[in-house]
């Protein structure tokens, strides 16, 4: 059984990749495989009707036949649809003329709306030099107000709230906004079912008081099919301008996103993608079609790389890596690099192509520690070439990094692997043939993937994934 | 007693009024028409609309098709009948016990757990109601020490129903707090024990590890854990199943509790859980207020998600949405 969407599509692709031209029954197969994994990845039905009839309209049209390769033509199509389904490009908040700007956050409960409020602030204050008073409005949820005030304090931010009403709060906190100077307010308000039509009609009472910029529904990435009904009533109620979506950092594939992005026509503004009030981050359209796809996130995770990489040092990597000179000290330095974009776990999952029990798999960072410790061990000689490393400086290394001799061998076998992944990498169209092994995995990912990702997604489509097939499998 | 679960029965049919609604449309376009193809797409589209899964949808589809052949139904109209009795039996085929453990004279703790925001702590408020309703003594430990003011929300709960919460500093042990508390309740000859913990998405290695210590805590002070209650949202789609199976794994749910059911999320996800795991529905939540949660009843459950009113089967399709052929 397929877990998630993306492995769907690893399979469909799989199945593609080896014929020839697309004949109308391939069309047919195809569309039937999406949208099974469409419904899996909780799109809703109907969206997934337009979708599909959209594809299908696509792919048998003259596109395919000009098209070199039939695969690759339809992975174009059902991402540009998706792309487009998504929003086609990124959203923007708005901005007052006259200040404050007013962000109210609206939806079901437990959606993350308290959340979602405190890192929308963070990433205001952060990263656009914003001044936000955040306002509590969620006076019905026991200690809601307190939790948004513990979260103020966190992030060194203002909360205004009374013990009033919600349409009270608002007001009050708008002025009060206006009051101390502060450029932005973003309104936390209550969780409620889009069928209790009183509650509905206090937020829309709400928001006729402030008159906000923006109204963002703060929708679950796990919902549903209920998720195109709780859009519709939201929209109905207040005027929404865009979405949150929070909770990404699970496993959930997402589908949801599509489906309100369809049937509101708002764009997704945000994401949700983790525990930490930073983990909040611009959502991107065509990102989530990657991922959807099966290509992972990759863009996102080049972007990270990129924020965390030292450019010259991954440019002279590159370069070595290119002419086939990729050497221990380019492997350690990248996995230090890797380690700084966050817990390997983390990154794994938004790695294209993965094999579904690598991304469940738990990987032990600490085993990053342990190469770490045997590289440093080996002299700069042995590093640039590991060839000459023989038995007895094994045992010299293994009793320098604090490791066992089996340990040092496993690493070095690996590391020759991934010296050969890279070869066949640099020749476009060709696959790596190498079975799967049981050797630890992470550090064997690790420049691998970063090596593999300048040349995505055109490596990725081409080749199909490449190098991935040299990866083994833990647990 | 009868009468107070009879009582809950027709408020669990009266929320799930929304519930009923596909199925009450489909009932509408069934009527005085032959079964062909279109009504096994409808009958599959209805349930996959209620979040019943593809794997769920084409079992139950197949088998109300046996069903139909067997009985030699011919009519479209008979197709909710079937599949209401299909639902019932597949619910029916989960072998574990519905009934929550609570022992007379001795201390029970039961365990909410459950990914963030799907209701744990207004759960711990329900159920504490529920017991002290039925004459039994209650303490709450605040072991969510993640989220911010959680244990806030709790004590706010406890001051209304004068319930003791036991609670740490924020970012402390929750382990720690659920052994405080399991002592503390011993000691005192307190009935319940209510462990609400932090909301986790089930694929976080480490906050699983974590749950896992709290549930090991417990349980040493021997036979006291008696649930461990996975609290679901009912608008979660197929990622309810990867939760539940997670869940189950790392720290053993003995039942699930399905919340926010009032509004128009069909709960379909129970079907799938049931069947592929084995672990039983216990309660579901079917509105705001303390006593809104009810016993999980499969009879009435499939009856009230298949049968359709007659003023809500005549609802018309929403047009443009439901013509376009995959």
């Amino acid at each position: 059984m397929f877990d998630t969407l993306s492995d769907r599509f690893d399979g469909i692709f799989k199945r593609l990749r080896t014929r020839g031209r697309l004949t109308p029954t391939d069309v047919d197969e195809v569309a039937r495989e999406i949208r099974l994994a469409l419904l899996e990845a909780d799109v809703n039905v109907k969206v997934v009707k337009q979708f599909i009839a959209r594809v299908k309209e696509r792919a048998t049209g003259a596109e395919i036949a000009k098209s070199l390769n039939p695969g690759q033509q339809v992975i174009k199509i059902v991402h540009e649809e998706l792309v487009a389904t998504l929003g086609g490009a990124s959203g923007k908040l708005a901005t007052a003329s006259k200040p404050p700007t007013i962000i109210v956050l609206a939806g079901l409960q437990g959606s993350g709306k308290t959340t979602a409020a405190a890192k929308l602030t963070r990433l205001l204050e952060h990263d656009q030099g914003k001044q936000v008073l955040l306002v509590g409005a969620d006076l019905q949820r026991p200690a809601a107000v307190e939790q948004l005030r513990v979260l103020g304090e966190q992030i060194g931010v203002p909360v205004f709230s009374e013990p009033t009403d919600p349409v009270a709060v608002a007001r009050a906190g708008v002025q009060e906004a206006e009051r101390l100077g502060r450029t932005t307010v973003v309104i936390d308000t209550a969780g409620r079912l889009q069928v209790d039509d009183e509650l509905m009609e206090e937020l829309a009472h709400l928001t006729d008081a402030v008159q906000p910029h923006d109204v963002l529904l703060v929708v679950d990435a796990m919902t549903g099919q209920e998720a195109v009904n709780v859009a519709e009533s939201f929209a109905e109620a207040v005027e929404l301008t865009g979405i949150v979506l929070t909770k990404l950092d699970g496993d959930a594939r997402g589908g949801a996103a599509l489906s309100v992005k369809e049937v509101t026509g708002l764009p997704v503004l945000f994401a949700g993608i983790g525990e930490k009030v930073a983990d909040f981050e611009p959502f991107h359209p065509d990102r989530m079609a990657s991922r959807i796809l099966g290509m992972g996130d990759v863009l996102t995770l080049i972007e990270k790389a990129e924020a965390a990489f030292d450019a010259e040092e991954a440019a002279e990597a590159q370069e070595r890596l290119l002419e086939g000179r990729f050497t221990l000290d380019d492997f350690l330095e990248q996995m230090r690099q890797m380690r700084k974009m966050g817990p390997l776990s983390s990154i794994v999952g938004m790695l294209p192509g993965m094999p579904k029990e690598l991304r469940q798999a738990e990987i032990d960072d600490n085993e990053l520690g342990r190469v770490e410790a045997i590289i440093c061990s080996m002299t700069p000689a042995e590093r640039q070439d590991p060839s000459i490393i023989n038995g007895s400086r094994r045992a010299r290394i293994a009793r320098g990094s604090g490791t066992t001799t089996p340990q040092v061998n496993a690493l070095l076998k690996q590391f020759k692997m991934v010296q050969q992944m890279m070869r066949s990498l640099t020749k476009p169209g060709k696959r790596g043939k190498k079975g799967r092994r049981a050797v630890a995995l992470p550090p064997g990912m690790t420049p691998e993937d970063l090596a593999a990702m300048p040349g995505l997604p055109g490596a990725g489509m081409g080749g199909g994934v490449p190098g991935m097939p040299g990866l083994p499998p833990v647990r | 007693m009868p009468a107070e679960a009879k009582e809950g029965r027709s408020r669990i049919r009266g929320r799930l009024k929304k519930s009923r609604r596909p199925f009450a449309k489909m009932r509408g376009r069934m009527r005085a028409r032959r079964i062909d193809d279109d009504v096994w797409d409808d009958l599959e589209e209805t349930l996959l609309l209620a979040d019943a899964g593809l794997d769920t949808t084409s079992r139950l589809v197949d088998g109300v098709r046996a069903r139909a052949a067997t009985e030699g139904v011919g009519d479209a109209d008979a197709v909710p009948g079937l599949l209401e009795r299909e639902i019932e039996e597949s619910l029916a085929a989960t072998p574990a016990d519905r009934s929550l453990t609570s022992r007379r004279g001795q201390t029970d703790v039961w365990l909410l757990v459950g990914v963030n925001g799907s209701g744990k702590t207004t759960t711990a408020a329900k159920l504490a109601t529920g017991a002290i309703e039925d004459g039994h003594s209650v303490l709450f430990a605040a072991a969510d020490t993640f989220r911010a003011a959680a244990a806030d929300q709790l004590a706010a709960w406890g001051d209304r129903l004068g319930v003791e919460v036991i609670r740490g500093q924020e970012g402390g042990d929750p382990g720690a707090i659920a052994f405080d508390a399991v002592q503390a309740a011993r000691a005192r000859d307190i009935d319940l024990v209510l462990v609400d913990t932090a909301g986790r998405l089930h694929t976080k290695v480490n906050l699983m590890a974590e749950l896992e210590k709290v549930r090991r805590v417990v349980e040493r002070t021997p036979g006291v854990l008696s649930e461990v209650l996975l609290v679901l949202d009912a608008t979660t789609g197929q990622n309810g199943l990867s939760q539940a199976r997670r869940f189950a794994d790392d720290v053993g749910v003995t039942g699930v509790v399905l919340t926010k059911l009032d509004g128009t999320a069909k709960g379909g996800i129970v079907l799938a859980i049931e069947s592929e795991l084995g672990v039983p529905v216990k309660l579901v939540g079917v509105g705001e207020g303390a006593d809104d949660l009810v016993p999980f009843d499969p009879a009435e459950f499939a009856a009230a998600l298949v049968a359709g009113d007659d003023e809500e089967s005549d609802v018309p399709d929403e047009p443009g949405l439901d013509d376009e052929g995959a």
